[in-house]
């Protein structure tokens, strides 16, 4: 390996790119988790829908739109998903609710095909943002850059919320244990339910972030899935700092593990998985000590 | 319309209606994905497979009863759905097989009951290879067949190093293999290779940079499907076009994903055995006819299905009518399609047929395909096929 510190830099990007979009949808999934004990793992389909309404809106409204219009529309659908399924299966056991949030998958999944078609559609890269930029002494895309800092910006925004502001003591009084929270006054069900439709929304954030980086095709809900269920489980359930950091390790290995040792980059991901459930099955950074 | 007389037919036979009226008939088994991750192309290839029957099939003595089947790209229920087209159908022959992985799990139920099968796409070289079968006649592609004849090419265009990619999965292993055999023959030099994860890699990032600081002159890849978009995409972003031109199989700017691609796929050269812009009177008749039924240029797999129907066709001409003399009729087809010059290797029963080395460019209405080279057929390697001269059974 001769490769000089450029190299390392323009690695280290696309690591932290990888890790801001894994954190989107992550952060929703482990804090519905967290609060509701809810296992949803329909949260991919709903990537893939936030993806798919971009690309549609962003044909004719730009992507500018459609990045706004993406996170509001799979959150309506959210607010759907809670009122006909969610609301119902709170009570009825993690084992039930994976299978029906399973099959949520496949419904989803086919909605898209029978809307969208088979074909993989794609969104351009906005005129803004399309290019390159020079960065630390190398030539970054910087459509990659911006998915960095909105990232980093949601993380930001979302920390203040939930250390700073009362919501954000609600949601972490009802994270630590959701019946003192009850008795103490808070309507834990509304706070539930705002919870859940943010976290819908960053999943079809997420969705019409990355379409103009991937392609949008109906399978692409089920392949972020996996990536979105380790990083949770590695960072810990229920907390933002462990979401942020499970995705850190997640797009960190796979990016210099992917260079330092191709043969083994799809392997490495799950080995880490495999040591942190035995030593610390809990995560790295569980919201509950 | 044209997909409606498809259907018609199909409810025919669930009708079971008394063919008493007709002189005769054949029952042609319809085996495709039309659901999951190959979805969009079995529905190319039926389109493709229905417009064909439609142009070559009206003059028939003969009526052909299609029994369609959904493979759902996995093995076992491909082998499930072939088992009731064979047993319960009584199918002729069957056309279809998107999957290597379901033709790999079909093949010893077709060859040992012997019902000839025309593959019209998996392009498994193993299958016309170690194990071909006197019943399986291939009319799409072998993944070497399409690459071979680029590592030359790209050889005598004075290109001396360079970068592969590809998915980590049998195909992507024998194209890229395909393309480096023919390279290295030529003189050139491979200095470096990568094989990503199948279907779980988003970020192609890392193996770009990668490539780029390599300091190869080129770099050749296979992609298909969603990871074709995603990678010219993010090779496109990357900025990485004027120290590493891109290069591929040309599954990677199928038309079939280049308006996803959209400008990110200008530029890249790649080779394949048909592209829509090939200039020759079928293929203009193909693309016309089929832009009329679907509103969109055909793709390769399209020309597949189309000239699968085509071969079918020839076969009945000659009088075949059952199991056997289909099998033997398939063996012997050969015509000028929109593909150019076309016919059945006797050895390993693959197809022989140019090769078209293509760029892809800015075209009027969206991307479109300037043909560079035809590169002339030749026939794939025998690779250990033992093939009994004639179908006995």
């Amino acid at each position: 390996m001769t490769q000089d510190l450029s190299f390392w830099t323009l690695q280290t990007l696309n690591a932290l790119q990888l890790s801001m979009l894994l954190f989107l949808l992550s952060i929703g999934l482990t804090v519905i988790f967290g609060l509701m004990h809810f296992v949803n793992l329909a949260h991919g389909a709903l990537y893939a829908l936030g993806a798919y309404i971009a690309a549609s809106i962003a044909g004719t409204a730009g992507f500018w739109v459609a990045i706004l219009a993406a996170p509001i529309g799979v959150a309506l659908v959210g607010v759907v998903l809670y009122g006909g399924l969610i609301q119902r299966m709170r009570k009825s056991g993690p084992m039930a609710q994976v299978l029906v949030t399973f099959g949520l998958i496949f419904a989803l999944l086919d909605l898209t095909r029978i809307l969208w078609g088979d074909l993989a559609l794609a969104i351009a890269t906005p005129a803004a943002l399309s290019g390159q930029v020079e960065l630390l002494g190398v030539s970054y895309p910087a459509y990659r850059l911006f998915i960095i800092l909105l990232g980093a910006a949601i993380f930001g925004a979302l920390a203040l919320v939930l250390a700073r502001t009362q919501i954000g003591a609600m949601i972490r009084a009802g994270v630590d244990n959701d019946a003192m929270a009850a008795c103490l006054g808070i309507n834990v069900e509304r706070l539930f339910f705002v919870v859940f439709c943010v976290g819908c929304a960053l999943a079809g954030l997420a969705g019409a972030v990355a379409a103009p980086l991937l392609s949008v095709t109906p399978g692409m809900g089920l392949q972020i899935l996996i990536p979105t269920l380790i990083v949770i489980v590695i960072g810990g359930l229920g907390s933002l700092k462990g979401a942020i950091a499970g995705s850190l390790i997640y797009g960190f290995v796979q990016t210099f593990g992917a260079v330092l040792a191709p043969q083994l980059a799809s392997v490495l991901i799950y080995a880490l998985l495999a040591a942190v459930l035995v030593i610390k099955p809990v995560g790295l950074f569980p919201a509950k000590g | 319309m044209k997909r409606a007389n498809l259907a018609t037919l199909a409810a025919a036979t669930t009708l079971a209606l008394p063919a008493a009226a007709l002189a005769d008939e054949v029952d042609i088994g319809v085996l495709l994905p039309f659901s999951g991750v190959y979805a969009a192309l079995g529905n190319e290839i039926e389109a493709g497979f229905a417009l064909g029957l439609e142009t070559y099939g009206n003059d028939l003595d003969v009526e052909i009863i299609l029994h369609r089947e959904d493979t759902e790209v996995t093995p076992a229920t491909g082998l499930a759905r072939t088992r009731k087209l064979i047993l319960q159908d009584d199918v002729d022959a069957i056309v279809g097989v998107v999957s290597s992985g379901v033709l790999g799990a079909v093949r010893d139920m077709v060859d040992g009951a012997g019902v000839p099968l025309i593959v019209a796409n998996a392009g498994n070289d193993a299958a016309t290879g170690a194990e071909c079968s006197p019943w399986i006649t291939r009319v799409s592609f072998s993944n070497s067949q399409v690459n071979r004849p680029m590592g030359r090419w790209m050889a005598e265009q004075g290109i001396e190093t360079v970068y592969t990619l590809a998915p980590d999965y049998a195909a992507g292993r024998q194209m890229i293999e395909g393309f480096t055999g023919a390279f290295t023959e030529a003189g050139g030099t491979i200095i470096g290779s990568d094989y990503t994860p199948f279907q779980q890699t988003q970020d192609f990032g890392p193996y770009i940079a990668q490539a780029q600081a390599s300091g190869a002159d080129a770099l050749f890849v296979f992609y298909a499907g969603g990871e074709a978009i995603s990678f010219v995409n993010q090779y496109a972003s990357f900025g990485a076009a004027e120290d590493l031109p891109l290069y591929g199989s040309g599954f990677l700017t199928s038309q079939l994903y280049v308006d996803a691609q959209g400008a990110s796929a200008e530029g890249v050269v790649t080779a394949l055995h048909y592209v829509p812009t090939i200039d020759n009177p079928e293929n203009a008749s193909f693309v016309a006819a089929f832009r009329e039924a679907m509103g969109r240029v055909p793709s390769e797999y399209a020309v597949q299905g189309y000239d699968a129907a085509r071969a079918l066709v020839e076969a009945l001409e000659t009088g075949a009518r059952d199991r056997e003399t289909l099998g033997a009729a398939l063996r012997q087809v050969s015509f000028d399609g929109p593909r150019g010059a076309l016919s059945i290797d006797p050895a390993t029963n693959n197809v022989v047929q140019p090769i078209y080395v293509y760029e892809t460019v800015q075209g009027a209405n969206g991307m479109t395909q300037t043909v560079l080279a035809q590169l002339p057929a030749e026939a794939d390697p025998v690779n250990g096929c033992v093939m009994p001269s004639l179908p006995t059974n």
